[in-house]
């Protein structure tokens, strides 16, 4: 694994989100899109197997964005690694788009499920999990959640089941940046210690730094424990990358205007 | 596959329409290889019992969390499985209505959804578990197909038609043991396609579920009162046939249709809707179960209270008829 790539990746998925976020026009989910792009670009750089030239590929790992809102993170990662096209990119939040602002199921493009209604995609990821051993599958399954996302009750039913089905071909991230819609997590709905509550939920848990490559990559990596699902709790930065966005909600959806795009660009340096 | 028989018939008539679904399911289990059975903790209230003592690895119990169950359907389908995830209807389909809405509809994934004892059927167990708005709910969703069988012969063709269908389903199950006999020998069950049961000239009643069987006996009484009746069996109100209203429409003076459902959204909602699109429909009287939550009771009694028998049914058609200045008794 080489960090480095992992890290000109990531640096050019923010490029790419800040781009797209201003030449669309209208407002966008900036700020839970850039605080996964370490873990995309990690995923999709150095952990999943896919195959640009054919994504049907029966034994692919199945990534599921279930925090939908973060499809940012997403598109930029596709189109990083050659799924998605730069016409396609694009188009990404306009009329008749395959690229929208959560997800649509869209298996040439690399894209395995629709979501945007929060809660639903670990319990899709426990049925592909459960699909995978029943074929004797290697392939793994990843489900991307959002820590807000985890105030939906069907969250803790998936939980609950992928520990009872034993999938340890499962693993869930949560992207702990602390913020949802509304504002600070903690005072929102506290969902105290996620590492706790998952593990007495019979899960195998990793707690990470979710900016830093290598504790990522270590912790998707390292050996499952055998029968248990695994969860990594990733610790972001809502709107990494960008100073004025870091651990400011306004940056949740917003439009991104040429005063602030540029400030951003500035930022960044050359890429 | 069961061999449909009047015998048969009968005795499934007898078990009532969970246990005969636990039997096609049974039955399916042995050529379907790819069918998995999800519940969420009402195997055995399902009819399941036997199918998973038979086909362990085929069933899968969820626990109590319709919710999760859709979305494992979900993934499991996606990887070609024919799933049939089952509980009862408001249960399924109101409590994961959502998850149907995302994964059955916007992602149009092979699931049957199944509601057992869908209508008033739970009779003591209470509003809380009847399924009074299902069919209302499943049929706005776009890309799914809904399914309500006429009895308990019905019942077997659709599990395995359904099996052979590619795409998103709800199969709506009403009565219970002791269900109605409207088939006693096989025919052909093709779903979307509408099956006339009776032809007659002045009215077309159209049901579906336990409603067929009362239908075809309210035409009865009504032909001693001067009045013929057609009857079909709409066991698929999603996609509707629409080519038996036009028929209706050109031919009887009125159309009644019948549900044991709300008279909110059901069948007589999605007959309403597709008749305002025609010229010179003739009136519609919609029959079935109020608006509302009342007092609970055996289903034969609701059924009675509600108006939903035969006899109650031909009366109202007969009063329907007289009000609408058609009727000329001889």
């Amino acid at each position: 694994m080489d960090v480095q790539k992992v890290k000109d990746m990531a640096k050019k998925m923010r490029r790419r989100i800040l781009d797209i976020s201003h030449s669309c026009n209208v407002s966008v989910h900036i700020g839970g899109g850039l605080s996964i792009v370490d873990i995309m670009a990690t995923l999709y750089r150095c952990v999943l197997r896919y195959d640009t030239k054919n994504p049907a590929w029966e034994d692919r790992d199945r990534f599921i964005l279930s925090k939908g809102h973060g499809a940012l993170g997403y598109y930029s990662a596709l189109l990083e690694v050659g799924m998605i096209s730069e016409e396609i990119f694009a188009t990404f939040q306009t009329n008749e788009s395959d690229l929208t602002a959560h997800p649509v199921m869209n298996i040439p493009l690399g894209i395995e499920s629709s979501n945007g209604s929060l809660g639903q995609g670990l319990s899709m990821g426990v049925g592909l999990a459960l699909a995978a051993k029943r074929k004797t599958k290697k392939h793994r399954i990843y489900v991307l959640l959002g820590n807000g996302e985890c105030n939906e009750g069907s969250v803790w039913e998936a939980i609950m089941s992928a520990a009872n089905f034993k999938l340890d071909n499962l693993i869930a991230i949560v992207d702990n940046n602390g913020f949802q819609n509304d504002g600070n997590s903690e005072t929102i709905m506290d969902c105290g210690d996620f590492s706790d509550k998952w593990k007495s939920f019979g899960w195998n848990v990793s707690s990470v730094d979710g900016h830093n490559i290598s504790e990522l990559y270590n912790a998707f990596v390292e050996c499952n424990v055998e029968n248990k699902p695994k969860v990594v709790i990733a610790h972001t930065i809502k709107g990494k990358g960008v100073s004025f966005m870091e651990n400011n909600n306004e940056w949740h959806h917003n439009r991104l205007t040429k005063v602030h795009y540029d400030q951003a660009l500035q930022e960044m340096g050359e890429i | 596959m069961l061999e449909i028989t009047s015998k048969n018939a009968r005795q499934w008539s007898r078990l009532g329409s969970r246990g005969v679904f636990g039997q096609a399911i049974l039955s399916l289990a042995e050529t379907k290889k790819n069918l998995m059975v999800l519940s969420a903790d009402l195997g055995s209230s399902s009819g399941l019992s036997r199918f998973k003592n038979a086909y362990p690895d085929k069933f899968l119990n969820v626990g109590i969390s319709e919710q999760n169950m859709i979305g494992v359907a979900a993934g499991l389908a996606k990887e070609g499985s024919v799933v049939f995830a089952t509980s009862f209807a408001p249960f399924i389909a109101m409590r994961s209505s959502e998850q149907i809405r995302m994964n059955m509809g916007y992602m149009d994934l092979n699931i049957k959804a199944v509601a057992i004892g869908s209508g008033i059927a739970m009779a003591f167990l209470g509003n809380s578990h009847y399924g009074i708005e299902d069919a209302s709910i499943m049929r706005s969703i776009p890309n799914l197909t809904v399914v309500s069988p006429a009895d308990c012969v019905e019942i077997v063709k659709a599990v395995f038609a359904a099996a052979e269908y590619e795409g998103p389903m709800y199969i709506r199950l009403t009565g219970e043991a002791n269900n109605p006999i409207v088939y006693k020998e096989d025919y052909n069950f093709e779903i979307g396609k509408a099956i006339t049961l009776r032809e007659g000239t002045d009215i077309t009643i159209i049901a579906n579920g336990t409603m067929v069987y009362e239908s075809l006996e309210a035409a009865k009484i009504l032909e001693l009162e001067g009045l013929c009746a057609t009857v079909v069996n709409m066991h698929t109100i999603k996609p509707l046939d629409t080519s038996v209203i036009d028929k209706a429409v050109a031919s009887s003076k009125v159309i009644v249709t019948v549900e044991e459902h709300s008279v909110i959204g059901g069948l007589g909602g999605a007959i309403a809707e597709y008749k305002t699109t025609l010229r010179n429909a003739p009136p519609q009287l919609i029959i079935g179960l109020p608006d509302k939550f009342g007092k609970v009771g055996e289903h034969r009694y609701l059924l009675g209270k509600y108006g939903l028998t035969a006899k109650q049914m031909a009366d109202r058609i007969v009063k329907q008829y007289m009000y609408l200045g058609l009727y000329n008794k001889q």
